[in-house]
């Protein structure tokens, strides 16, 4: 099969709309089934629904479960607080749920660092581990600016969504969008998923969702946008998001300007060792 | 069975927010903490250096005569590239794959240039090692040293940039100053090795390479902690705060002892030698685990981030978060 | 020269020919990326499928590589799913190929410490032997000198997971072998549902689909968590409100389904009576009912007898006799005029004392005389007039002091069902097994009924009342039943009392007007279904030939069977009562004493691995030494490798296509039921005794599959379908016939093979249709998809408003039309009044909408049917922390109880003793786990979603008992003790009921100790206590005692149950009070 020229496919990427997640968790295995990823473990966190705690090799898709005593729109919880152990009274609640994915930033810092060629950004506009490639150095990780890349230990190459290379080369949708029940998990062209996301953040603020706001749709941030973008109702950082990222290699250059002078500061301490060796 | 995860975010329910000032989600990082080994990269952070700054010694030594440093800080700095090299293919989660570094040549990422760097670099000390061994090729190992001693000033300072060029708040915060506290370390470390290895009379070079150094390393790390504003706590903290407060202590130590005793005292010289290459392992080692203790808080991520949006707000800039001067193009064509 | 290509391919040198020069795109791409292909092109085949799991039977692709599923996902063309998939039903690859599915039979022989294996053939061959044996010595030919005709000795139980073909084999088989105690999931499900529904409407099924909800204006859920048990289904829920539909979420925990809804009605479990009362007395006492839809198509104006009399302040209507604890229900009738219901306890009137002769005169010939009416409603014995006095206490302030709601919130919701119902408007309750299971579990859904009635959301888009059900198939396991109670279509099993023949079975059971009016038709074509030649007019078309019922027989009269030692043999067909029934260790107990025991499942479940390391083994009640029982597993077949239909909570009929075939000892289960019928007519050929005629008559010859002997599915559909006397298939239940010409083994799925076509495979893209999907797949009956739609339509047959058109009279057509299959004959046009005399569906009107019902129309309050009155009361549950604040009976008195040392009840609350037990319990559902764990606990992927069990706590509970979030806590019952780890929630609400405050402590029922993610199980805390009308348990609602800290081990696990026992004051008569 031919990789279909690059510069005829628009970008693709996924707007997740977080105000329709029903905290179901289809995503995150249907994307274990088609990638085949490993189970990892049986840990109950008692972090609300949660059990799988966050983004790694082995969880492509995590989704996120907080519950607050805070308001959504016009959603009324009518719980009874009773106030009898915490003294807080508060009946407000809301209990938010989020798909969390690798970004496709515009500006990959995992794809940046990597030293061998393994992450490659795709005629998608996808940035795309090849794990035939990868020698699990890992300098990816620590560079991805969301958490999102891992290591899976036993295997020592690093992991993480593909936004289904393989399936977007035929045509189909990812399966994670494609089993979320609600369309929580929208897929598309970049564009055209930005269009309709200002459109949905008007229409809940419209609702009187006021809380709604996106993430990770604006082409001038810190990574150049995300290729996977999210309407979030709180701040990024209650959902384990970074609030405003940015590429660590934006600094690169400053990096090697100071690099290259502390190398020219050791040369000459070099060079002052030399003459201090006639003394 | 397995209890929950983090005290942290999760107070005495289920919900996330309770009893937490700062914001995070049940306390977990934001960002996927290293998978690095401490040993092996921590170890390398000082053994590059080591290496590269040794090279500049031997070449240095070479320049100025003190033949009787030119071999042991030749043969420093190929031990030390070698057992760099062991600790990083150790690293490798596919150590046979090692090879795959040099599929590329990546301007992007530092490790690769690093490759690069090494590829060019180790062969150079090797002959020159080879050269001062067997006392063979003496010229062309003086000019193998030479160039060796060139390339060394960037494996002992690339790999500041290695480090920083990560979203680890510590190390990325520090990408200024770190350059310069590695290279001081480098020197300071090489400078302390050439102190206990040669004689009182030959430690010349050793010795103002050493002070030079440690005063850099000293230096850089005050401007250091100035930068990194409230996340210098990471540097005070914790395993960090002690490597560092003891680096520190050597540093002083091993700078007094080389500068007033190491001409005159061989075991003063090589007392104040060991001290300082302590001390910039003990650097190394340091800022290996004030980065990973960054990673691991979230707020330190958070923290960051939210007051540079505040920054900016108030710079009345439009966009939340600086503009990148990104070299990275959106895509390859 | 591959040492060239390996240097042309060098990423390096492309990045220096200059096209990708950062080295971040095309030019590092590695072979193995350029080898990458989806599997999904890559396949073989692409197979037609239905998800395994739940009830909104999400249409599958299942793709095909040399031999092996290689992938399974959604089919996008589905117009129910679109394509959509659950975490479930997204680990369907892993569940059908997964290592946790055992490959061979195993064999525990009596007192046999392990598993061994087995000969598949052999296993087979000794499981025909037991069953010949076993039955020989639990025939019964009569009980008190009234025939029966049956064996006791036998009982099997399981169905809702299995394909209609399926369970139409065992029942037919088990019938056959005179086996009544056939039972399946439904029972314990969704009974309740088809008798509530059936009465009030005419059919026991939902009424609508769950893509219909997006044209609701309001949609309230009560008792189903939707977001959780059916996730893609509430995708239509999303849609609606994305219309700007309300959605109201009315439970006792705030779950996934609260947290999308725009109002959470917190509700104290088991009091949703007591609320729907509230809002059916606002509307009536308001006169905010739809007033026509109300005259026209509902029995409001219907006279009831002089004899009924309502519950008063003694909470007991007319006809309750203490010592029975049941009601003869002749006293509701309507006056001058016998009717029977449509569905519920239609045997009624057989099992009654005798009736004055004027009453039995009426029913024997079974609803002579017409209904009298008083459409000014007014008549003090008017419907209308009783339902008014009869909600009249449901006041604002009662609903507070029973449900917690607080009052402004009540009204709130009162407010929003009357400003979305109407012309223009419609509302929709959806429910699920949270009003079901519940000792009046049928009055809760007849309450919903009700209220749907008086508001004219029935038969209207975006109306009617969404039974969510259970299992893949179990809507076809009640429709082809594998239960005790009804033969295929709801046709009642015979009673031995009242049937002697075919004639006394139709006048005793039937309807005589409307299609329940046919039913001898329906009967005789099951009798010819199943007997062929040999059923004849002659021999009454061997109605003899059917076992006859005594009482009650659901799977909880069994294990009392059981524990009674008069059942030997037991099989399991895919059901885990260890874990998934009430009382799990009464299951236990149950099958210790049985002879022999079958499990068909796909792992090693609960309910097959009791006797090696079952609870009591290791509290040491049970020595498994000592234990008799033969237990045979046999790995059961995946749906992917058989074919079949499943029906699904819309009544939608699917054909699943097989992708591969079984391997190693994986067989189906049709291939097991009917290789043991083939067994047992072989041993038993030649038999003189009687007994065994039925089997050795029964059609019994299907095709069979070259190689894998599997018999042909289809040629069982085509048998439940139907043909007549020349071999050709029926298109409708309307061509059946009583005389013997006409063969239908389940007269409502008459047409899913009209034409000789398998209308279940249909598969018509939703994209090409409207809504209702009616070209996919099929529905019965006769693939109408909205029933009663007639009603959508006014008397007249014109849309009551253009917003809500569904079918309308087109006159000059002379038919009904629109967007559904008419519920109604088509061309009956709306001024039809029936004749004189009329029956069947001829006496029906041109305006009766409710073409099942006796009268035509919905029953606001049924005469007859339900089993515990004509209306819907607030009873406390079994267990409850509250007295009954509305009168005098604490709890339904007519509920079923199974007192025994290990079925104790709690005190009654305020008397001594009552305080051991304080808190209330409700049970539900996780997204991430299916019901007893057998097809989740296994599956990896859903397993590590949800790890453990855990019990979910409010703070202020939390704080009361010293409970940490993330430890541990002990959960006792009168029945057992089991600990959970503790999530302590804000989701969880104490509620304040006047002076009160109750907690309430939520479990999700999914955990045992086997599998990959284990634990406790909930049912060890559950009583078996039964709604009588459809002998359904009460999980939903009970109480227990909560503390920190891990449940003793070993004997110390009994001692603690049995401490509290005795603290409680509990003796064999508590808590037994009718
Ligand atoms: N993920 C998943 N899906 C499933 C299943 C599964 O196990 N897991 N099982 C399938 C089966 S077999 C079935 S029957 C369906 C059941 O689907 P649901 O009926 O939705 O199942 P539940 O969650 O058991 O109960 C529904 C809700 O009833 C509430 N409830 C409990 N008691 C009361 C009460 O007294 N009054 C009111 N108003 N609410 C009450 C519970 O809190 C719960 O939220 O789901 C099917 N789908
Ligand atoms: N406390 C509490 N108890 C409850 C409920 C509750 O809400 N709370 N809900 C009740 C309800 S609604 C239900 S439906 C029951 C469910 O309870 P069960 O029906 O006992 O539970 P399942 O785990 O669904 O059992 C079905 C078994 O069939 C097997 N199976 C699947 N497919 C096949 C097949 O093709 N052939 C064969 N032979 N086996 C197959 C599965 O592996 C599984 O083990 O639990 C009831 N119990
Ligand atoms: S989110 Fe992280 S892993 Fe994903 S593309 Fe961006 S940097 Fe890479
Ligand atoms: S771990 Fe693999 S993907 Fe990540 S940077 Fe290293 S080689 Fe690249
Ligand atoms: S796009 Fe594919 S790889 Fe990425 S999360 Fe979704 S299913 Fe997984
Ligand atoms: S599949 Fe969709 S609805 Fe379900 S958790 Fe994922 S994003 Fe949310
Ligand atoms: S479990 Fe139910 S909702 Fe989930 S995919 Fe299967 S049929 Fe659909
Ligand atoms: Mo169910």
């Amino acid at each position: 099969m031919s990789v279909p020229d690059a510069t005829e496919i628009p970008r693709m990427g996924f707007f997740t709309d977080t105000s329709v997640c029903i905290g179901c968790k289809a995503c995150e295995v249907a994307c274990k089934e088609w990638n085949g990823v490993p189970e990892d473990g049986l840990v109950w966190t008692g972090h609300s629904h949660d059990n799988s705690q966050g983004l790694s090799a082995d969880t492509w898709r995590h989704v996120a479960f907080i519950e607050q005593r805070a308001t959504v729109g016009h959603h009324q919880p009518n719980l009874q607080r009773t106030g009898a152990s915490d003294g807080d009274t508060d009946q407000a609640f809301r209990w938010l749920m989020a798909s969390d994915v690798c970004k496709h930033c515009t500006h990959a810092a995992c794809l940046d660092v990597c030293p061998t060629g393994a992450i490659f950004r795709s005629e998608f506009g996808t940035v795309v581990v090849q794990a035939d490639v990868c020698n699990g150095c890992g300098y990816c990780v620590p560079a991805c600016p969301y958490g999102v890349i891992d290591k899976r230990p036993d295997d020592g190459r690093v992991f993480k969504c593909t936004l289904c290379y393989d399936r977007l080369q035929v045509g189909q949708e990812p399966a994670c969008a494609k089993a979320c029940p609600t369309d929580s998990i929208q897929f598309g062209v970049l564009d055209d998923l930005r269009e309709r996301a200002t459109l949905r953040v008007e229409r809940l603020h419209a609702d009187g969702v006021t809380e709604a706001r996106l993430y990770g749709h604006d082409p001038s941030d810190g990574v150049g946008g995300d290729g996977a973008f999210f309407l979030l109702l709180d701040e990024p950082e209650v959902y384990g998001l970074p609030p405003a990222p940015v590429v660590t290699t934006a600094d690169l250059p400053a990096m090697w300007r100071h690099s290259a002078l502390a190398a020219a500061g050791l040369l000459l301490i070099g060079l002052l060792s030399a003459a201090g060796a006639r003394r | 069975m397995s209890e929950p995860q983090g005290s942290h975010g999760v107070g005495q329910t289920g919900r996330q927010d309770q009893g937490q000032g700062d914001r995070s989600y049940y306390g977990r990082p934001v960002l996927n903490p290293p998978v690095w080994e401490e040993r092996e990269i921590a170890g390398y952070l000082f053994t590059g250096g080591l290496a590269g700054a040794s090279s500049i010694l031997a070449a240095a030594a070479d320049a100025g005569g003190a033949a009787g440093l030119v071999r042991p800080a030749r043969l420093c700095a190929s031990a030390a590239i070698s057992v760099s090299f062991v600790a990083l293919i150790k690293d490798l989660g596919r150590p046979e794959r090692f090879l795959n570094m040099l599929r590329v040549f990546k301007p992007t990422s530092p490790m690769s240039v690093g490759t690069w760097i090494l590829s060019a670099y180790a062969p150079l000390n090797f002959a020159a090692s080879a050269s001062t061994l067997t006392g063979r090729a003496p010229r062309a190992g003086a000019v193998a040293g030479a160039g060796a001693g060139l390339l060394g000033s960037a494996v002992a300072t690339y790999t500041a940039v290695l480090v920083a060029d990560t979203a680890v708040p510590t190390w990325h915060e520090a990408h200024r100053e770190l350059p310069f506290l590695f290279a001081g370390s480098a020197a300071s470390a090489a400078g302390g090795f050439g102190l206990l290895a040669a004689a009182r009379a030959e430690n010349g070079p050793a010795r103002t390479m050493a002070v030079l150094g440690a005063v850099g390393e000293l230096a850089a790390m005050r401007t250091l902690r100035q930068r990194l504003g409230p996340l210098a706590e990471t540097l005070d903290t914790g395993p960090a705060g002690r490597r560092l407060r003891a680096a520190e202590r050597l540093s002083v130590a091993g700078v007094i002892g080389a500068a007033l005793l190491g001409r005159r005292s061989r075991v003063a010289a090589a007392l104040a030698g060991g001290a300082l290459m302590s001390a910039s392992a003990l650097t190394r080692f340091g800022i290996f685990a004030a980065g990973m203790a960054s990673a691991e808080d979230p707020h330190w991520t958070v923290d960051l981030q939210r007051a540079r949006i505040a920054a900016a707000a108030t710079a009345a800039q439009p966009s939340p978060a600086p503009n990148p001067a990104s070299p990275a193009p959106v895509r390859s064509a | 020269m591959p040492e060239r290509r390996l240097i042309t391919s060098w990423p390096l040198l492309r990045q220096l020919r200059g096209e990708d020069p950062s080295g971040r795109g095309a030019a590092v791409r590695s072979a193995g990326t350029d080898a990458i292909r989806a599997r999904t092109v890559e396949a073989d085949r692409v197979v037609k499928s239905v998800c395994p799991y739940c009830a909104v039977g999400c249409a599958q692709n299942v793709f095909v590589k040399d031999g092996r599923v290689v992938q399974v996902e959604g089919d996008p063309d589905a117009p129910h799913s679109r394509g959509r998939l659950c975490p479930k039903g997204s680990a369907t690859l892993q569940l059908t190929t997964g290592s946790a599915r055992e490959q061979y039979v195993l064999y525990r022989r009596p007192y046999g410490s392990d598993w061994e294996r087995l000969d598949l053939e052999t296993a087979m061959d000794m499981v025909a032997d037991r069953i010949v044996d076993s039955r020989r010595r639990g025939w019964e030919w009569e009980v008190d000198s009234v025939r029966t005709r049956r064996c006791m000795s036998i009982a099997a139980l399981g169905g809702a997971t299995l394909d209609n073909e399926e369970n139409y084999l065992i029942k037919k088989l088990l019938t056959a072998l005179g086996v009544i105690q056939v039972e399946n999931q439904a029972r314990v499900c969704h009974s309740s549902t088809v008798v509530g529904l059936g009465t009030s409407f005419g059919r026991g099924a939902s009424s609508t689909l769950p893509a219909d909800l997006q044209h609701s204006d309001l949609i309230v859920l009560e008792g189903s968590n939707m977001a959780e048990a059916h996730p893609v289904a509430f995708q239509w829920v999303m849609e609606a409100k994305a219309r700007g539909a309300t959605v109201v979420h009315v439970d006792p925990h705030y779950s996934r389904t609260s947290a999308l809804a725009d109002v959470f009605v917190p509700i104290r479990a088991g009091s949703d009576i007591a609320f729907l009362g509230g809002i059916i007395n606002y509307v009536i006492a308001n006169e905010l009912d739809f007033r026509e839809y109300v005259l026209a198509y509902t029995n409001a104006p219907t006279i009831v007898g002089e004899e009924f009399q309502d519950v008063g302040a003694d909470g007991v209507f007319s006809g309750f006799d203490p010592e029975t604890g049941a009601y003869d229900p002749s006293s509701w009738q309507y006056e001058g005029a016998f009717v029977a219901a449509a569905s519920g306890q239609r045997d009624q009137e057989g099992n009654l004392a005798p009736l004055d002769s004027e009453r039995s005169a009426n029913a024997s010939e079974g609803g002579r005389g017409d209904p009298t009416l008083d459409l000014t409603l007014t008549h003090p014995r008017c419907v209308w007039q009783i339902l008014k006095r009869h909600y009249a206490e449901y006041t604002p302030e009662m609903v507070e002091r029973t449900c917690g709601i607080p009052q402004d919130l009540f009204l709130t919701v009162c407010r929003l069902f009357v400003e979305n119902s109407g012309r223009e408007r419609t509302a929709a309750f959806v429910h699920g097994v949270g009003w079901t299971q519940h000792t009046i579990g049928s009055q809760y859904i007849r309450a919903a009924s009700i209220l749907q009635l008086l508001l004219g959301n029935m038969g209207r888009p975006g109306g009617g009342v969404m039974a969510m059900r259970g299992h893949a198939s179990i809507q076809g396991s009640s429709d082809i039943p594998t239960l005790f109670d009804t033969l295929p279509g709801y046709i009642p099993m015979p009673h031995a009392h009242a049937h002697g023949d075919l004639d006394a079975f139709v006048s005793g059971d039937a309807a005589k007007r409307g299609f329940w009016g046919n039913m001898r038709a329906y009967m005789v074509s099951l009798l010819k279904a199943w007997y062929g030649a040999t059923a004849t007019a002659e021999n009454d078309f061997c109605f003899d030939y059917l076992p006859r019922l005594t009482g009650s027989h659901s799977t909880y009269d069994t294990v009392m069977e059981q524990l009674a030692g008069r059942i030997e043999g037991y099989l399991l067909l895919g059901q885990n009562p260890a874990v998934g029934s009430a009382n799990s260790r009464m299951q236990r107990f149950g099958m210790a004493n049985c002879k022999w025991l079958v499990v068909r499942d796909f792992s090693l479940i609960e309910s097959a691995t009791w006797w090696k390391d079952g609870p009591e083994i290791a509290s040491g009640e049970m020595r498994t030494e000592d234990i008799e029982t033969e237990v045979f597993f046999f790995p059961a077949a995946a749906h992917t490798e058989k074919e079949g239909t499943f029906t699904n909570t819309q009544r939608m009929v699917q054909w699943h296509e097989k992708a591969i075939d079984p391997a190693a000892d994986r067989r189906s289960d049709l291939w097991f039921i009917y290789h043991l019928g083939r067994r047992l007519r072989e041993r038993l050929a030649g038999s003189a005794d009687a007994a065994d005629r039925p089997l050795l008559d029964l059609t019994w010859d299907y095709p069979l599959a070259s190689g894998t002997n599997e018999p042909s599915a289809e040629a069982v559909l085509a048998e439940i379908n139907g043909w007549n006397a020349d071999g050709e298939m029926l298109s409708s239940y309307t061509e059946l016939a009583a005389d013997g010409s006409t063969a239908s083994g389940c007269w409502i799925y008459c047409g899913a093979y009209a034409d000789g076509v398998n209308q279940t495979a249909r598969r018509t893209p939703g994209s090409e249709q409207n809504w209702t999907g009616s070209q996919w797949a099929w529905a019965w009956p006769a693939n109408r998809r909205i029933l009663y739609n007639r009603a959508s339509a006014d008397p007249e047959g014109r849309p009551w408003s253009e917003r809500k058109a569904l079918v309308w009279w087109d006159a000059a057509e002379g038919r009904w039309v629109g967007h559904d299959t008419p519920d109604f004959e088509a061309d009956k046009p709306p001024s039809y009044r029936p004749p004189e005399g009329a029956t069947g569906p001829a006496a029906i009107a041109g305006t009766d909408p409710f073409i099942m019902q006796a009268d035509g129309r919905g029953w606001l309050y049924a005469p007859a049917g339900v089993g515990d009155g004509p209306l819907p009361v607030h009873y406390e549950p079994q267990d409850s922390p509250l007295p009954n604040r509305l009168h005098r009976r604490q709890r339904n008195p007519a509920r079923q109880l199974y007192p025994h040392p290990n079925n104790r009840y709690h005190p009654d609350p305020g008397t001594p003793g009552s305080e051991v037990f304080p808190f209330a319990v409700t049970t539900y559902r996780l997204t991430e786990h299916f019901t007893a764990g057998g097809m989740s606990r296994w599956t990896p992927y859903l397993a590590e979603l949800q790890p453990e069990f855990f019990c979910e706590v409010s703070p202020e509970l939390a704080g009361e008992r010293g409970l940490e979030h993330g430890g541990w806590a002990t959960l006792v019952s009168a029945r057992g003790v089991i600990e959970a780890r503790v999530m302590v929630t804000d989701r969880m609400t104490p509620l304040r009921l006047g002076d009160r405050i109750v907690h309430t402590i939520g479990l999700p029922y999914h955990w045992g100790p086997n599998g990959y993610a284990r634990g406790d199980s909930m049912n060890e805390l559950s009583s078996m206590a039964l709604d009588p009308s459809s002998h359904i348990q009460e999980v939903k609602a009970l109480t227990v005692d909560i503390q920190p800290g891990r449940r003793p081990r070993g004997p110390a696990r009994l001692a603690l149950v049995q401490e509290y026992r005795t603290r409680a004051g509990i003796t064999e008569t508590t808590g037994m009070a009718r």
